[in-house]
């Protein structure tokens, strides 16, 4: 496994392949709902991840195409983890740098620090600019299961 | 020295960022700490050198005293080598 804290922390039905966002904050919801889905938060977490948009802007988008949606550690964590979100058309979340967006990672932090290794493991994957193409042009979950 | 990466919220983006800061500083043989922090806390701070953010959260950083590097791409350690240096060497 190439990417062994990663793989175990996007649980059962965090991964979604290709949907369709309507927008920005439509794309970073449905990367909460699969946060949700996967047992990491409660909905009330989606609903932070897209006023932190909406607060402070598409800073969350931090590389080409990529953008990292998340909240802050509260009691609305239940777990710490990720989901992976690709969209079938690329959206714009107003980031002069690095629109439009194709790949989102959702990521809930139960606290502070717990989250390090998995954090660096991210780092490694997104720097991988190859990984990071395999990711968007696989066809379903299982296949970025594989990547993983 | 100490380096402050400033997000948002603290726990994703600013992590990052300290990631590959620090791998960044390690190749040019400087030692250095890059502390992941909220924008509450880096506004707060008063012995940070040097504050990395990204473009769009800039100006709620401006009155700082540190010197403030934006990042535009955080795998690019390459940008970020060039912008580090430039502030550093």
């Amino acid at each position: 496994m190439r990417f062994p804290v990663l793989a175990q922390s996007i649980a059962e039905g965090a991964i979604r392949v290709g949907a369709i966002a309507l927008d920005r904050e439509h794309a970073v919801e449905m990367s909460g709902e699969l946060l949700v889905a996967s047992g990491r938060t409660t909905p009330a977490y989606t609903e932070e991840m897209v006023a932190v948009l909406e607060t402070h802007g598409p800073y969350i988008v931090i590389a080409p195409g990529i953008a990292l949606a998340h909240s802050k550690p509260s009691d609305l964590v239940i777990e710490t983890g990720l989901s992976l979100l690709t969209l079938a058309e690329p959206v714009v979340f107003g980031n002069a740098a690095n629109d439009p967006v194709s790949l989102l990672i959702g990521l809930a932090a139960f606290d502070h620090d717990s989250h390090m290794d998995m954090m660096k493991e991210l780092a490694d994957a997104l720097s991988d600019q190859q990984f990071v193409n395999s990711l968007l042009n696989a066809g379903d979950t299982e296949e970025i299961r594989q990547l993983l | 020295m100490k380096i402050i990466a400033v997000c948002g919220m603290g726990i994703g983006t600013s992590v990052l960022l300290k990631m590959n800061a620090e791998k960044v500083l390690r190749q040019m043989g400087i030692d250095a700490t890059v502390e992941a922090t909220d924008m509450k806390t880096a506004r707060e701070s008063r012995d940070a050198q040097i504050i990395l953010t990204t473009p769009d959260l800039v100006s709620l950083i401006e009155d700082s005293p540190a010197e403030v590097i934006t990042i535009d791409h955080f795998f690019d350690l390459e940008e970020i080598t060039e912008k580090l240096s430039a502030a550093l060497l």
